[in-house]
């Protein structure tokens, strides 16, 4: 038993140690229960990690085939974050993090999602999120993080900004966290190529066929064959 | 029992699968022949030695039964809201297969909701095990149910025509399954084709397009498939207005022959 260890873990990540006699049965609940929530929170932010996001991912993804109400994943991505690393060092980069991660719980509502699933990399899964407002929450999430100082040290303060990809889950349809994910992740890279600091959202009305891609259908003799 | 009258396998029939094989027959545009060759198609599969059954997903619209001819007294409807068992909905149709249709009165449940959902996965799971083939006949455009109903398939088999309105439809059909479901190979059938080779320039202006504005946007692109043609034909309209299978009425015909071409290959 690595109990000693435990507990260290727990006392050092701020987690309350276990109540009642040691190795009861209470005791060891609330144990695992600590233990629990420590393995599923990301270290430095205290946000929730990979993992329980995308058990959580797995959970809505689920929920929304069965009840088709409109479910947003946004990918976050702090724009040029290994300039602040490189520049004013690792202490500094961690104080971007952590404040990044503060005021995106404080920008969402308490029902949604916020994880830290890479080094800059985050996460919001929002459920019952309309499609209407996809656009304008994403947004707000963006100017929260554009118009936040960062005190790192004493009197210096740094500006961060994010890049936001999102999409919403497909609703009714049989579906996986990993597709939910590419898709937004498709979208974050898409707001990196056009110069970060901005929300790219995937279009809602695929089923809109353009000028374009009707020219492209029928401007070429249609009995052309072109294999 | 209503199953007498479908065909019984033979010694030299296929391997029985433990689940049917599940395939969604689609289009975009309705009016391209969509439930014509699903019904045939049927019908040669069935020639084929295997227990197929088609289900009537065209819940706001049915019209298979005018295609097949058939009448029941108990359908999807009843099925769904408890007035009848799945069981007697099931029916034989012409062609040697099963039939399950919608019913009229399902307009209620053109539009995606919760218990349709559940209602619908119970039918298709509990069809599922005691047939080799089960064909889904969705209804035209790109409805909730028709995207549900397709998400539940194996593969998929969109029907086109060489006209430029079913061909921009079945391409805004194939956009919205490789955008919102894992879908990268999608079977197609050019029905009503004039002249040699047609289906192939068909196919190919399609891939064109995917892989301009479709394939950029994904992870892994998507590849259409052709799996045949359906040449226009006098007799399937002959066939149609008489209420009759083609495969039944005039199986030498050039258009069944090629229906039981689609079987072949859609199979082998």
């Amino acid at each position: 038993m690595q109990l000693e260890l435990a507990l260290q873990l727990l006392r050092q990540s701020g987690h309350e140690l276990p109540a009642g006699k040691p190795g009861s049965t209470p005791w060891l609940q609330g144990l695992i229960d600590s233990l629990v929530d420590m393995s599923s929170r990301d270290a430095l932010t205290g946000l929730a990690n990979r993992r329980s996001f995308e058990l959580a991912l797995g959970r809505e993804i689920d929920r929304v085939a069965r009840i088709g109400e409109p479910a947003l994943l946004l990918a976050l991505d702090i724009d040029h974050f290994k300039l602040v690393n490189d520049t004013h060092g690792h202490a500094s980069g961690d104080c971007v993090l952590k404040a990044v991660a503060q005021a995106l719980l404080e920008s969402v509502r308490p029902m949604d999602l916020v994880a830290r699933v890479g080094g800059e990399e985050f996460a919001i899964v929002m459920p019952n999120c309309p499609s209407s407002f996809g656009e304008a929450v994403a947004e707000r999430v963006r100017r929260r993080i554009e118009a936040m100082p960062v005190n790192i040290g004493l009197s210096q303060q740094l500006r961060v900004s994010v890049s936001v990809g999102g999409a919403f889950a497909p609703q009714w349809v049989r579906s996986s966290p990993q597709l939910w994910i590419e898709r937004a992740d498709l979208q974050l890279y898409r707001a990196k190529a056009q110069g970060r600091n901005r929300v790219c959202l995937e279009p809602a009305a695929v089923s809109v066929v353009s000028a374009e891609e009707k020219a492209l259908l029928f401007g070429i003799s249609q009995y052309q064959d072109i294999e | 029992m209503s199953a007498t009258a479908v065909r019984q396998p033979t010694s030299n029939s296929p391997p029985r699968a433990a689940r049917a094989r599940i395939t969604a027959v689609t289009s975009g545009k309705g009016g391209v022949g969509k439930t014509f060759v699903t019904a045939n198609l049927a019908a040669a599969l069935a020639r084929q030695g295997r227990r197929v059954l088609v289900l009537d997903a065209d819940l706001g619209l049915a019209n298979l039964d005018v295609v097949l001819n058939l009448a029941p007294k108990v359908t999807l409807h009843e099925v769904f809201t408890g007035k009848g068992v799945l069981q007697e909905a099931i029916v034989p149709a012409p062609g040697g297969f099963s039939a399950l249709l919608a019913g009229s009165g399902m307009i209620e449940y053109s539009r995606m909701t919760p218990e349709v959902r559940d209602q619908f996965t119970r039918v298709i799971e509990q069809v599922a095990p005691r047939y080799d083939h089960v064909l889904l006949d969705t209804g035209a455009g790109i409805s909730d149910v028709v995207l549900y109903a397709v998400s539940l398939a194996d593969d998929v088999l969109v029907v086109v025509t060489p006209e430029p309105t079913s061909m921009t439809d079945a391409y805004a059909t194939i956009k919205v399954l490789a955008a919102t479901q894992a879908r990268r190979e999608l079977n197609l059938v050019v029905n009503q084709t004039r002249e040699l080779g047609e289906e192939r320039a068909v196919r190919g202006q399609l891939q064109q397009v995917v892989d301009r504005f479709v394939n950029p946007t994904l992870d892994s692109p998507v590849r259409l498939e052709l799996l045949g043609h359906v040449p226009l034909d006098i007799a399937v309209r002959d066939a149609v207005l008489r209420r009759e299978l083609l495969l039944e009425a005039m199986p030498g015909a050039p258009a069944a022959l090629a229906v039981v071409a689609l079987a072949t290959r859609l199979v082998g």
